[in-house]
């Protein structure tokens, strides 16, 4: 069995277990299983900048953001739903696009910086174009189509939804234009003395990724009938990104461990101490000194020492 | 075993315990108890308020031991962090897992904003003693959302700038927090003092969390105004009023605030310079009405302050809903009939110290106290009512229908009276 062929037997498998998960759960639960999805999503765009052409973003929260505002602003002015979605992931998508300009030229730290300030400007805009947005009390609306009024129908709908997302993105990493891109993390110099053109790569990357982060923002818009500044945060793009290592950076799929193992923590924990915080930070923590690759990561290497000392 | 073996067996050992403890179970049946989810922010900017909020709820129920017409009163905590998207995960997992009967509570606007727009589909009541965003008890009401004891932003202003204009005061400039609560606020009192002939000379709009407020009160100094209006919350509140003291204003232009700038929250740690401001409100913890002191004396001897808006009108709030699930006996599971007893309840006996009743739009009219801020004899200062407007209803001497058809209050829409 090639690798591939057992990733994606891997993957059928949790999407038939997701797929099972409403009929053993809560209505609550259901609701924190899409939300578990929706940021999953997320954080698999973010993973594809930070795992495999590495660039750690911290506006990706923005750039989702971005669709959630455009698809409830646009359904509660009258819009269809589905051309609402798509406007919204354009928007994001172009947004996306004018942060990679400014930012592709950049690495490490500096990277990270100048994606914080392009988030923080969208984060000031929301706040302050009142008319539009809403201002810090945001916008609000019943906006999910009525046919998906359902919490378990939404849930196979975005579960279906992520199964797609997941493959095509899983396919990008692994497409030639993927692989040059693990080659500029791993040595730009020489992929650009090969004659790739680097820059244009990154751009093209960043983009896509923020495609990925704006579709995640346009379910997020039907999730949560619901957007304020808070959702263009830069703690929104520090969450997405937590999600991401938490699961394991490079591993695209541990994406929505990450997002799993974070939701589910702060829902539980902080309906039981209001110092919820500190356990999560302790938690992330404990994560980072014993399984620094995350959870996925950590599991990889568990299995492949397993493997090994058994042949 | 290593170490490292320890600490994986450990680790993996912990994580099992804690998904066992998760409270996973099914939500109980609807008989039993009355299940009442209270939302309050514990952590983030406003934790302070949400503290006292949280306070202020229970202090009520206990003073019922936690029965209502027989039942049970239970009683479910969750903390909103001051994030709306927190408060609308927390108000779901409220409605949705523990299956409350009603919620109370929120702080901030926008929290409170996004709860409600979750309620309107659920239909699950929600009570808003503290969330004072105009419109949603007028233009975009919910009939399940209820403001008990609180009250709507603009509501009090309006008495305010009658009773600067009675003052004689002509020219009056404002200096608000740059948010809905601020520009509401402000906007009554520009709306109200223009129509009635003064003018609004300047408005200063600043960020919420500004350090120095030099570069506005040296332009007020030199603006020849008759009085100023503050409307500032928590800390920008505590730094206004000790700036302007410092500035050497206080003594010389008077200081009007809005009922949250010398609210027992802020004023508790000031000392003179709070002395002597004049805000508008509902309560007042330095009125001499009996049912007031004894609620006072007996919240201060409780948690050792006096008590803050907060606390107050969760207590109030609380006491609110509890004497309409009296009226109904306990059986509150008709939701619809439940929020007409709500509407019709009048609350007596409350630390108010009046009888009050809501309005047709879920909002409560209330006698208006114009506050001054007094030292008491031990060195604490508090408000002490100097003039009442009685019966104020959110729409002032509007009529309803024709208030409704203006904008909502912005920074761009004051209802100024031009010329």
């Amino acid at each position: 069995m090639t690798q591939a062929t057992r990733t994606l037997t891997i993957g059928a498998i949790a999407v038939v277990i997701a797929a099972l998960l409403p009929l053993f759960l809560s209505k609550y639960q259901v609701g924190l299983a899409t939300e578990v999805l929706i940021f999953g999503i997320l954080a698999m765009s973010i993973d594809i900048l930070a795992g495999y052409a590495g660039r750690t973003s911290l506006g990706h929260g923005a750039i989702f953001g971005v669709s959630t505002y455009v698809v409830i602003y646009l359904v509660s002015e009258g819009m269809s739903p589905v051309a609402a979605l798509g406007l919204g992931i354009l928007a994001s998508t172009f947004v996306a696009s004018i942060f990679a300009l400014l930012a592709v030229r950049t690495s490490g730290v500096y990277f990270l910086l100048l994606t914080l300030a392009l988030g923080m400007i969208v984060w000031g805009i929301c706040l302050r174009w009142t008319q539009v947005t809403g201002g810090e009390n945001g916008l609000r609306g019943d906006i999910r189509p009525e046919a998906l009024y359902d919490h378990k129908l939404f849930y196979w709908v975005v579960l279906a939804a992520t199964a797609v997302l997941s493959l095509a993105i899983w396919r990008f990493v692994r497409s030639p234009f993927g692989l040059t891109l693990r080659g500029i993390r791993d040595s730009e110099s020489r992929m650009r003395s090969l004659g790739y053109n680097v820059p244009l790569h990154l751009f093209i990357g960043f983009t896509v990724s923020g495609f990925f982060a704006g579709v995640a923002g346009g379910i997020y818009a039907f999730f949560n009938n619901f957007v304020s500044p808070s959702t263009v945060a830069l703690a929104q793009s520090v969450e997405g990104l937590l999600m991401t290592i938490v699961g394991g950076v490079g591993t695209l799929f541990g994406s929505f461990v990450g997002a799993a193992a974070i939701i589910t923590l702060e829902n539980i924990v902080s309906s039981h101490t209001e110092r919820w915080q500190t356990v999560l930070g302790l938690t992330f923590i404990l994560i980072m000194i014993l399984a620094p690759e995350g959870i996925v990561g950590k599991a990889r290497v568990l299995i492949e020492r397993v493997r090994r000392s058994k042949s | 075993m290593d170490r490292r073996q320890f600490l994986k067996s450990t680790g993996a050992g912990a994580a099992l315990i804690g998904l066992g403890s998760a409270p996973w179970q099914k939500a109980l049946a609807q008989e039993g108890p009355i299940k009442i989810g209270l939302l309050a922010p514990l952590t983030g900017v406003v934790a302070s308020g949400g503290r006292e909020m949280v306070e202020g709820t229970q202090f009520f129920f206990e003073s019922i031991k936690n029965t209502v017409a027989g039942r049970k009163i239970e009683l479910i905590i969750e903390d909103d962090a001051s994030n709306p998207d927190t408060a609308l995960q927390k108000a779901r997992r409220l409605v949705e897992q523990s299956n409350v009967n009603w919620l109370i509570g929120n702080l901030l606007a926008n929290t409170g904003l996004a709860v409600a727009n979750y309620v309107k589909g659920t239909g699950t009541p929600y009570f808003i003693p503290i969330i004072a965003a105009d419109d949603l008890t007028q233009r975009h009401g919910i009939r399940n959302v209820v403001r008990v004891a609180g009250y709507s932003a603009s509501q009090f202003t309006r008495p305010l700038a009658d009773w600067a204009l009675k003052q004689g005061y002509k020219r009056i400039a404002t200096i608000s927090q740059d948010y809905t609560f601020g520009h509401e606020q402000c906007g009554g009192l520009a709306q109200t003092f223009t129509e009635g002939g003064g003018t609004i000379v300047q408005q200063f709009w600043h960020p919420l969390n500004t350090a120095d407020f030099s570069p506005y009160l040296g332009q007020i100094a030199n603006m020849k105004v008759d009085a100023v209006f503050a409307m500032e919350t928590g800390a920008d509140a505590t730094r206004l009023i000790q700036q302007y003291a410092s500035f050497g204003l206080k003594g010389k232009i008077p200081l009007l605030g809005a009922m949250n700038a010398t609210d027992q929250s802020v004023i508790r740690t000031l000392g003179d310079e709070c002395e002597g401001i004049i805000s508008p409100a509902h309560f007042a913890e330095g009125s001499d009405n009996p049912t007031t002191q004894k609620f006072v004396a007996d919240y201060t001897a409780k948690f050792g302050k006096t008590p803050s808006l907060y606390g107050f009108s969760m207590y109030s709030g609380a006491m609110w809903v509890s004497k309409a699930m009296e009226a109904m006996a306990g059986k509150i599971e008709n939701r619809d009939l439940f929020i007409d007893t709500v509407m019709k309840t009048q609350l007596a006996d409350s630390p108010l110290g009046k009888t009050v009743r809501l309005d047709e739009f879920g909002n409560p009219i209330y006698d208006v106290y114009i506050r001054k801020v007094v030292k008491r004899p031990d060195g604490k200062f508090w408000n002490v009512p100097i003039e009442t407007y009685p019966s104020v209803s959110q729409f002032w001497r509007f009529d309803p229908a024709t208030y409704l058809k203006q904008p909502a209050y912005s920074r761009t829409f004051q209802g100024i009276k031009k010329g």
